[in-house]
């Protein structure tokens, strides 16, 4: 679950650039009061999420368990994830 | 140690902070219960329960948020605002936490089909030393999406006393009092113990010593400490803790998709959002703009305010007050202090906005409005705004002057002024609406076309020129999206009574100050000269009659007037679309920018005043030059 600190961050892509219906793991998140927003939520770095909606604009909305946030298009840029293979734990 | 021996009270404390500590300290006696938890958890219908019919509604000092004081039994009850933590990310926050400091004890709803997300507070709230008592609503639903929940076990994870209910049904509440009794501190982290340790010698209270390590910069002012750099490392700690928890507590086996689940998905692609949005807002156009404005409003303005109250009340002053007197014509002449501004408060307002109220909190609590706010940030974006705007904006279409109080729940100064500045200048309200589609359905296809594309090029401009202008930058979008659901009847109820009474309790001294204005330009003669001051500018730049210069002077005090005085002049139909468009340009009424002045400072109010006569005249201008 913490390995995330060792994948190399080139593997790394943009939340802005995922993909409808693909599960992802936070790679890393913006500093200051919406990292801890973020980990209010239980979206934290290491954590494995959904993104059920990325909407025109890059706007995307993901989804852990049954927590659904909404995450603009400037800050989904600022956030890195890893691509999972479909739903299964690259581990 | 005990929360409640402590003493909050420090001398480091700043202006508005120490007002707001006073507030909380008038019975300091009396043992304090707070209702606490995430936004739409069911905290007011709690808070219903508990305090009953009486309830004292205030404005925390220095700030716009409303806090609900009740008693029950020797207990003073308080109501905070929805928070996801307890620190100073935003107003809402700041008051949570300084009523939560106070509490003797914390009442914790929680939902209990989002307890990730909500066992984040209620752990904090733990580790501030709060004596506890959480309470699971919406077990109906767990049931519903075969949710199962080891309550027992729970409890003993927290160490407080753990109360499954359904607050929409009271079912759980007959155990409140007896665990009301049994609150305690619940499981603190251990981890903590060390550094909390440390800063309580130099704070006065266990949860003030957490809010300091968690870098809360007004608490550690308070105290005249650096605030902590450790909250990330705190906060992950908690979210580990919470997570460890959720995992051995609950089972989610569901797999199968519910309707709202599908329905608040559709809410968010524009494809089918849209269609969402627009039934949405017929609704609300007839429920508010055809049975409230019209129906409802007719008979209270026209019968019960113009041909009832006014008369009596004028025939009684005139006993008294001569009626060729000067005193007479402030009093009930035609923009009397208590004729007009009665009639206006109680017989149109009043109606008005206890259904916009009602309608705000039916999409509130339904879970939509969140969704909306998402389909439309990135339009947004383009006027420097994101998705929260959305809801002023929206309301400004029914009535620009509670519009405007509700710019607070937008993140930035810069925001707030965008999203005002657009409100005054470009939405036509509900009143206005009537009066121009009227207009322009006699004018024709093209006049109405030109009217559309020159308010929706001014709203564009606008927005760009104040985003490119404006110092800082607009917040991101971070959002949670809550559980569609169908909103409980006596929620709403509640809400819109308190949001209501609310409102009139700020406007009303506004708006009597207002007409008192124009009662007295009208009684010393300014309002005719303004009236001819205008008309060259009318006849020449505008190419309008003379008469047209009236008709905007009364726009100034009430949108609606100023369209309805264009009636009945002969107009061309060119004529009638620049003479709407100066008149939507305008501010909206007397009543919204007193409400403005109040919201924004009286210079950003009155530079936006300004800037609409401005922006109304030039534009104006231009399209008459170009199309008569």
């Amino acid at each position: 679950m913490k390995t995330h600190n060792m994948i190399p961050a080139s593997r790394s892509i943009s939340l802005y650039n995922a993909i409808k219906g693909q599960w992802l793991r936070i790679f890393s998140l913006p500093n200051g009061l919406l990292r801890s927003q973020f980990i209010r939520f239980g979206i934290n770095e290491g954590e494995r999420v959904r993104c059920i909606e990325r909407l025109p604009g890059g706007t995307i909305v993901l989804q852990k368990n049954r927590q659904q946030v909404a995450i603009g298009h400037l800050l989904a840029k600022e956030i890195f994830v890893l691509v999972l293979q479909t739903g299964e734990d690259e581990e | 140690m005990n929360p409640g021996d402590t003493h909050p009270t420090t001398p480091h404390v700043e202006k508005h902070r120490h007002a707001g500590l006073s507030f909380l300290e008038r019975e300091i006696d009396k043992t304090k219960i707070v209702l606490v938890g995430n936004p739409n958890v069911g905290k007011s219908l709690l808070f219903n329960e508990l305090s009953g019919m009486y309830v004292d509604v205030s404005n925390y000092p220095g700030t716009t948020v409303e806090i609900n004081k009740g008693a029950y039994r020797d207990a003073e009850v308080y109501d905070t605002p929805g928070i996801y933590g307890v620190s100073s990310f935003n107003d809402e926050e700041s008051v949570a936490r300084d009523v939560i400091l106070e509490a003797d004890i914390v009442l914790n709803i929680a939902d209990a089909t989002h307890l990730e997300r909500d066992l984040f507070l209620t752990q904090q709230l733990i580790d501030m030393g709060k004596k506890v008592v959480v309470l699971l609503n919406f077990m109906d639903e767990v049931k519903k999406h075969d949710i199962g929940i080891d309550v027992e076990n729970l409890s003993r994870f927290l160490g407080v006393e753990v109360i499954p209910i359904i607050a929409t049904r009271r079912e759980g509440f007959e155990k409140l009092e007896g665990a009301i009794e049994r609150a305690r501190e619940g499981v603190q982290r251990e981890e903590l113990h060390s550094s909390l340790h440390a800063m309580l010698k130099m704070v006065g209270s266990q949860a003030e010593a957490l809010l300091v390590l968690e870098g809360d910069p007004f608490v550690s002012e308070r105290h005249g400490v650096p605030p902590g750099t450790e909250r990330d490392e705190i906060y992950v700690g908690r979210r580990n803790r919470v997570n460890y928890v959720v995992n051995r507590v609950l089972t989610d086996v569901s797999t199968k998709q519910r309707f709202s689940e599908n329905f608040g998905r559709w809410a968010l692609r524009p494809l089918t959002g849209i269609p969402i949005l627009a039934f949405a807002l017929y609704l609300a156009y007839l429920f508010i703009g055809k049975f409230v404005a019209q129906d409802v409003v007719s008979y209270t303005e026209k019968v019960v305010g113009n041909t009832m109250w006014e008369p009596w009340i004028r025939n009684l002053i005139t006993s008294v007050v001569p009626q060729s007197s000067w005193w007479n014509q402030i009093l009930v002449g035609e923009f009397g202090v208590i004729t007009m501004t009665t009639t206006y408060l109680i017989f149109l307002l009043l109606p008005l906005v206890m259904s916009f109220y009602a309608a705000l909190a039916f999409m509130e609590d339904s879970g939509y409005l969140p969704r909306l706010a998402t389909m439309v940030d990135r339009i947004l974006g383009y006027l420097g705004l994101n998705g929260r705007a959305v809801i002023p904006l929206i309301l400004g279409f029914g009535c620009v002057t509670s519009a405007t109080i509700t710019t607070r729940l937008l993140s930035s100064e810069r925001e707030k002024t965008i999203a005002t500045a657009i409100l005054q200048f470009a939405i036509p309200c509900s009143a206005q609406i009537a009066v121009i589609a009227a207009l322009l359905a006699g004018a024709g296809f093209a006049p109405m076309m030109l009217y559309i594309a020159v308010i929706l090029a001014v709203l564009v401009a606008l927005g760009t020129a104040l985003d490119k202008t404006l110092k800082g930058e607009s917040a991101p979008l971070l959002l949670d999206l809550p559980p569609m659901r169908l909103p409980g009847l006596r929620n709403i109820a509640r809400k819109t009574l308190l949001r209501t009474y609310h409102f009139m309790k700020e406007a009303s001294g506004w708006f009597f100050i207002g007409a008192l204005a124009v009662g007295l330009a009208q009684s010393t003669g300014i309002l005719s000269v303004l009236q001819q001051f205008l008309v060259p500018l009318v006849t020449h730049w505008l190419q309008l009659p003379p008469e047209a210069s009236t008709a905007f002077i009364m726009g100034v005090v009430r949108r609606d007037f100023g369209a309805a005085g264009l009636y009945h002049m002969s107009l061309t139909p060119m004529q009638i679309t620049v003479a709407l468009v100066v008149i939507t340009l305008f501010v909206p009424c007397i009543a919204s920018l007193m409400v403005m002045m109040k919201e924004r400072g009286w210079k950003e109010g009155l530079v936006i005043w300004i800037g609409t006569w401005v922006a109304a005249f030039a534009v104006g201008g231009i399209v008459s030059q170009a199309v008569i």
